[in-house]
């Protein structure tokens, strides 16, 4: 499904602040799995994520997405790609203040302009499968952790993307609502989903549901690929 | 009712209130069209030459007829004292 | 197309949405650009209705006027020069005009004294303007003094007054016979206040303008062209009219838009980000953005067009006519015909909503074309 070929991703490069987040990865991630990039942070988590889900660019090295190498597409077939292919939650959730949840749950297809009624329809059914549609009308700021993080998820799904990138899902979630979390990604998975998360929450990394848990120090793996 | 909607139909009302201002200009302009012939007609009879909008002093009065002295007469360096003055420009020749 | 104008209907949606968050802000903002807005459109219909109204009433203005100079100012003309006038070629008649300026101490006001070529009057009695019988609270039969030249007084009979419609012309007017007008001001007969001239040929004008000047060489004379370029010139885009409330709005334009300019607030670009994040390229960010502009400056526009439209043509131009016409103490009650020119309004449009947009659209240029990977950092 996604395979990275010894990438690398530096931050500053040249400058006396470089950072190299990514430092020679190389990956392949199955279609269908859920696979964990566990580590501390600072291990480079984060950065790879970004780059697997054609949100950056790598400084070096291949990345190839369905048989497709994103590596060097313009930013245009890049967000395509991202529209279509992926869908983010992010370490905060980051929902748009002021606005309703079912409203942010539509934002991704915004600028697809599909006809409205379509949209209300599934977004509402995300937000019910999630036990989030009463919430519907509710301001984005007035949810709860647990509330916002499956908001979140609800948006990432709405494009029906065949990828869910999520980064530290359970930050700020106790064990009652991680659990049920790492359920929703296993319903995701048997929805014929790939599901890759990045955490270093024991929760997340025993899940029965995960397939796969890779190591990540310093910007490289630790162990077989 | 969606945002969208709200804003775009007080803007259609907006234009319609325009198009009927419009509209009620045109009549206007119409019914008071003999209006402004009498005073046309007045000013032929009389042989008036400006319109009696500034009559604070009389190169404002009279500005078509204003010599370019008038605003100096009190003096050479006389500064203009009447506000209409900065709006009724000098005479061209 | 159905995809294109959903698409812009959820960037409104967006937008919208987005500027409510900050609503007392953003209705200020509306306020104050709807107030700069009117104010501007209001001078503007005002001036092209005056000056629209100057070019067909001063259509029967005199053809030439002759004026007579000495050491440049405006001196009384005498009898042969009307003789001498008369007998140039292509000149059907020449009259002397007699008029002048006659103080009124009791309401302060300049009047405008003028003998009209039929004065229909009997000796002793005045025809007064609208305007006059309003600041003495004249009314047929009443007497009128005037100050003379002499250091007395002149009574004259109301014998009729100007109706109202024409206080544009002839508010101030005190129309009276050429005898009590020469004794009014001390002025001999054989002296004129300035000659007009009818010509046979309407464009024969400057040709004999400059007979006239050639013939008699302190003499001025001024045509009736020159009359109603007068008045364009009042009430043009060049005049300081326009220009000081133009210079206004500029200012106040500036002032919102330096304010945009000055960058996003952390939360915008936050926002931004977000947007980035989840999928909106850098066209829709920027769309959206311009939409926000664009919202803001249609609805003013809008609303402020019609304030004036409402002010000027409803309402008399009541709050801004005091400020354009100085300290005159006899003031022409005058409502607008409204002429309204499309292209002004058309002109107006771009100047108000082009310059906001783009001040919206300028500084969320660089937050929206940065790497969506910058809120996965923060």
């Amino acid at each position: 499904m996604i395979e990275l070929r010894d990438v690398r991703k530096v931050y500053g490069e040249g400058r006396p602040d470089e950072v190299v987040a990514v430092d020679g990865v190389t990956l392949s991630i199955a279609p269908r799995t859920v696979t964990v990039l566990r580590g501390p942070s600072g291990s480079g988590k984060t950065t790879l994520l970004t780059l697997l889900g054609a949100m950056a660019r790598p400084t070096s090295g291949r990345i190839v997405v369905e048989g497709r190498e994103i590596t060097s597409l313009p930013e245009r077939f890049l967000t395509e790609v991202r529209r279509s292919t992926f869908g983010f939650v992010f370490q905060q959730g980051n929902l748009v203040r002021g606005v309703t949840t079912l409203e942010n749950v539509m934002l991704p297809a915004y600028p697809l302009g599909e006809p409205r009624a379509g949209l209300l329809r599934r977004a509402q059914a995300l937000l019910d499968e999630l036990d989030l549609g009463h919430r519907a009308r509710a301001r984005a700021e007035w949810l709860s952790g647990g509330e916002a993080q499956r908001a979140a998820i609800a948006r990432a799904l709405v494009n029906s993307p065949k990828v869910v990138v999520a980064d530290e899902p359970t930050a700020h979630l106790d064990t009652a609502l991680s659990r049920d979390l790492m359920a929703v990604l296993g319903r995701l998975k048997a929805q014929g989903r790939t599901v890759i998360v990045a955490s270093h929450d024991p929760i997340v990394c025993e899940a029965p549901v995960v397939d796969r848990v890779v190591a990540m120090r310093d910007g490289r793996l630790e162990g077989a690929a | 009712m969606r945002a969208s909607t709200r804003f775009l139909l007080s803007l259609a009302a907006a234009v319609a209130l325009l198009a009927a201002a419009a509209l009620h200009a045109r009549a206007e302009r119409a019914a008071r069209a003999p209006e402004i012939a009498a005073r046309a007609a007045l000013v032929r009879r009389l042989g008036l030459t400006d319109l009696c909008l500034f009559t604070e002093a009389r190169y404002t009065r009279h500005p078509s007829q204003a010599d370019r002295f008038a605003p100096f007469q009190d003096h050479p360096g006389a500064l203009e004292h009447f506000p209409s003055g900065a709006l009724v420009p000098a005479p061209e020749r | 197309m159905r995809t294109f104008l959903e698409r812009q209907r959820y960037l409104l949606d967006y937008t919208l949405s987005s500027l409510a968050r900050r609503k007392g802000k953003n209705l200020s903002l509306l306020a104050v650009y709807t107030l700069v807005v009117a104010a501007l459109a209001s001078v503007l219909f005002y001036t092209q209705a005056l000056r629209r109204e100057a070019r067909l009433v001063l259509r029967g203005a005199p053809e030439l006027v002759v004026q007579r100079l000495a050491a440049g100012r405006h001196d009384l003309l005498p009898d042969r020069w009307v003789g001498a006038l008369a007998g140039i070629r292509g000149v059907a008649d020449a009259r002397g005009r007699l008029w002048g300026y006659g103080w009124d101490p009791i309401s302060r006001a300049n009047y405008t004294v003028l003998v009209p070529e039929a004065f229909w009057g009997a000796r002793g009695e005045a025809v007064v303007g609208h305007g006059v019988a309003r600041a003495r609270g004249l009314a047929a039969g009443d007497r009128l003094l005037l100050r003379a030249a002499d250091g007395g007084y002149l009574s004259l009979a109301v014998r009729e007054i100007v109706p109202e419609e024409s206080e544009l012309v002839a508010a101030d007017l005190v129309l009276v016979g050429e005898e009590d007008f020469r004794g009014l001001f001390g002025i001999p007969p054989g002296l004129f206040t300035d000659a007009v001239l009818a010509v046979r040929n309407e464009r024969e004008v400057d040709t004999i303008a400059a007979k006239v000047t050639r013939l008699l060489p302190d003499a001025r004379a001024i045509g009736r062209s020159e009359i109603l370029r007068t008045y364009d010139s009042v009430f043009g885009w060049r005049s300081g009219l326009v220009v000081v409330v133009l210079l206004g709005a500029v200012l106040a334009f500036g002032i919102v838009a330096w304010d945009k300019a000055s960058g996003l607030s952390a939360e915008e670009r936050r926002e931004i980000g977000i947007l980035k994040a989840i999928g909106w390229e850098t066209s829709d960010v920027l769309a959206m953005k311009a939409w926000e502009g664009a919202a803001i400056s249609l609805a003013a526009f809008a609303l402020g067009v019609l304030l004036a439209f409402g002010h000027v043509f409803l309402g008399d131009m009541a709050l801004l006519a005091p400020v354009l016409r100085g300290w005159s103490t006899l003031q022409a009650r005058f409502r607008p015909v409204p002429f309204v020119e499309a292209w002004e309004l058309a002109a107006l449009f771009l100047l108000t909503v082009v310059p906001y947009t783009a001040a919206t659209l300028v500084p969320s240029w660089r937050a929206a074309t940065a790497d969506p990977d910058a809120v996965m950092r923060s």
